[in-house]
């Protein structure tokens, strides 16, 4: 976990301070462990058949809307909000993607979801200025336009239908290169690197952090907190668009009830990722690993012949515990 | 303020000072500005569908406002300490479905589960946000999905013999009492209601959930045992969840496994437009009452106007925002 506070601890030390990378990132690699461990438990689940790389694009295509969303969740929660009609946003997108999509050709379908991550855009713009404009807590505003979002996505489709080319599936479910290497996973890299990482070392991803850590405090440094705000919002919203496009490559169809579970369940994966609900603290390469693991828990026990309705209730037992133990430490710490 | 900063010069205009005050009356007491809310909203039906009006219809806005003022009024409590509960349609919908499966052992015993089913998950909201200091959002939401998803897993084994919805229930939820407009649930939703009311304003534990969600460090250092605050409210939010969801099976007589949960977020909208802060501290019980029957009024105009789910959705979610932000400015002056 990084902080804003330690970003400014003296830099120029040789070698590398062990302690240090333990304490910024220790949440990251122990999430990224978890990761690794489900991953085996689910190889252990599938024997006596053989783990191929079917079986790894399944994983990856199973989570890749959740990672998306949970990168969308994750950059308005370090802002110090939080955005309840995220899942409706995801929605929107894929209801549209698939309506629009709908028998074009790939390089149309890769025009369409240029023009809907504008959208996405333009739908957390509007959420971060109505949050700044009224003054309303961010939980009330967007809990009032999950109600309008999710209006909307039942405009624009009634009930699941609409597709996707082929080539833009393959995005989501195909695989590069070799045959072990899933397209999902080289496209959320590739957002991390080219829409995420050059935001977030600049000035305006430190505003992010820095409104998130302490609002007053980053105001009186010269931040722009109504701005950083509605951009925290902004790039939620492209995200989101990203975990719609994401729904439509893997499942091919539009739901507009696709939401639900996504709202919430990225909040899961943001907090098991690392970020802090009270703003300023956490990344997003935490919060990607967290929602696969939320993903692979009802696979594995599926595989184990075991009621996947388990898999909520154990889902939801991992976040509480996880976030208990997080707690204990911090008063550990402190003392 | 200083007095060096009144300019002698300025024109006193008593009748702009008149108005502001009246401005300020109303804004003193969110309760009026909420009736007229509502009288707007009746006006707006009776116009739409003349003789919509009647005794009957009075009636049935109360017993379906019941069941969501009594999620409301633990959603209430949770948020005057500066927490959530999204646990509450979950928990209502577990009572309610755990009751009816087990209706056949008689009516008390059925209804005694119902409530132990909320003092239950309140024991873990409660623990899990007062002694572990989880987040209460992340408590409640995980307490959601671990209720929910158990009730549907062990579904079959809370069934023991003919599920149904006991008469007693039925006719507590829908019955009506004197004439068409008083439904029975008016006997279980008044002294409950009075009791929240009183209890917030002359209790110490009532006194005490304000200061909690005005300021836990003060509480703390003032020999508050703040964890035992929140243990108590969790509860009493869940066990008041459990009633909600008892009345509501009673008002639709058929349990099924997300029988609730359309009725989690105007839980919180209910709360939201009554006035209660959502950082705590402030607000009340009275509120979150109009509240709750704006919303059903809300929804029955809206089914009126024979709009579509999304157009329906889509005005539903603008009102709850548009009176948000009419609290938030109108408070701002203050």
């Amino acid at each position: 976990m990084s902080t804003v506070d330690e970003v400014s601890a003296p830099v120029g030390r040789k070698g590398t301070d062990w302690r240090r990378v333990g304490n910024r990132h220790g949440w990251t690699i122990g999430v990224y462990v978890l990761l690794l461990l489900l991953i085996l438990a689910y190889i252990w689940a599938l024997a006596p058949v053989a783990f191929t790389s079917f079986d790894l694009k399944t994983i990856v295509l199973g989570g890749l809307p959740l990672a998306f969303a949970a990168m969308a969740q994750s950059v308005i929660i370090i802002s110090g909000g939080i955005d309840l009609s995220l899942g409706v946003m995801v929605a929107i997108i894929n209801v549209s993607a698939a309506s629009l999509m709908e028998g074009k050709s790939f390089g149309s379908a890769i025009l369409i979801s240029l023009l809907l991550m504008a959208m996405g855009i333009a739908l957390g713009t509007i959420n971060g200025t109505l949050i700044v404009l009224t003054g309303v807590p961010d939980i009330v505003v967007t809990l009032a336009m999950s109600f309008v979002w999710g209006g909307v996505a039942l405009l624009i489709m009634r009930t699941p239908g609409g597709g996707a080319p082929t080539e833009f599936q393959s995005l989501g479910t195909g695989s590069f290169g070799s045959e072990w290497i899933p397209a999902g996973a080289i496209v959320i890299a590739l957002i991390l690197l080219v829409a995420w990482l050059p935001i977030r070392w600049r000035r305006s991803g430190f505003a992010i952090f820095a409104i998130g850590s302490n609002r007053e405090r980053a105001y009186l440094s010269g931040v722009n907190v109504n701005r950083t705000r509605v951009l925290a919002y902004a790039i939620g919203g492209f995200f989101a668009a990203m975990a719609g496009l994401a729904l439509t490559a893997t499942t091919g169809i539009g739901t507009p009830y696709s939401g639900n579970f996504i709202t919430l369940n990225s909040v899961a994966a943001a907090v098991l990722g690392g970020v802090s609900l009270a703003g300023g603290k956490g990344g997003l390469v935490g919060p990607v690993a967290a929602a696969f693991c939320l993903t692979l828990v009802p696979a594995i026990m599926v595989f184990q012949g075991i009621d996947p309705n388990y898999s909520q209730v154990i889902q939801g037992a991992l976040i509480v515990v996880v976030v208990m133990i997080a707690g204990l430490l911090l008063l550990r710490e402190r003392r | 303020m200083s007095t060096a900063e009144v300019t002698p010069d300025e024109p006193v205009e008593p009748r702009a000072n008149r108005a502001a005050a009246a401005g300020q009356w109303v804004i003193d007491r969110p309760l009026v500005m909420l009736s007229v809310i509502l009288v707007l909203l009746l006006i707006a039906c009776e116009i739409y569908s003349p003789g919509y009006f009647s005794a009957e219809r009075v009636g049935t806005i109360l017993s379906f406002s019941a069941p969501l003022a009594f999620l409301a009024a633990g959603q209430t409590l949770v948020m005057l300490t500066a927490g959530i509960d999204l646990s509450v349609a979950a928990t209502a919908t577990a009572a309610a479905y755990i009751m009816a499966g087990q209706a056949s052992r008689g009516t008390a015993t059925a209804l005694l589960i119902a409530v132990l089913v909320g003092l239950i998950v309140g024991l873990i909201n409660g623990i899990g946000v007062g002694v572990f200091r989880v987040n209460p959002l992340i408590m409640t939401l995980g307490m959601a999905s671990i209720v929910s998803g158990y009730l549907t897993v062990s579904a079959q084994s809370f069934v023991t013999g003919v599920p149904l919805v006991p008469d007693f229930v039925r006719e507590l939820a829908v019955g009506n009492l004197i004439g068409e407009a008083i439904p029975k649930s008016l006997l279980l939703w008044v002294p409950v209601a009075a009791l929240i009311l009183l209890g917030l304003r002359y209790s110490g534990y009532g006194r005490t959930l304000y200061a909690v969600g005005d300021n836990p460090i003060a509480c703390r250092l003032a020999g508050v045992r703040v964890w035992q605050v929140l243990l108590v409210t969790y509860v009493l939010c869940s066990i008041l969840s459990a009633v909600g969801g008892v009345l509501y099976v009673g008002v639709i007589n058929a349990a099924d496994l997300q029988l609730v949960s359309p009725y989690l977020l105007p839980s919180v909208a209910a709360v939201v437009i009554g006035g209660t802060s959502i950082f705590g501290g402030i607000g009340g019980y009275s509120g979150t009452i109009l509240g709750a029957i704006i919303l059903v009024v809300l929804d029955s105009l809206l089914t009126l106007l024979d709009a579509s789910q999304a157009v329906k959705q889509i005005i539903y979610g603008s009102i709850i925002l548009l009176l948000a932000w009419l609290y938030a400015t109108s408070t701002k002056r203050v």
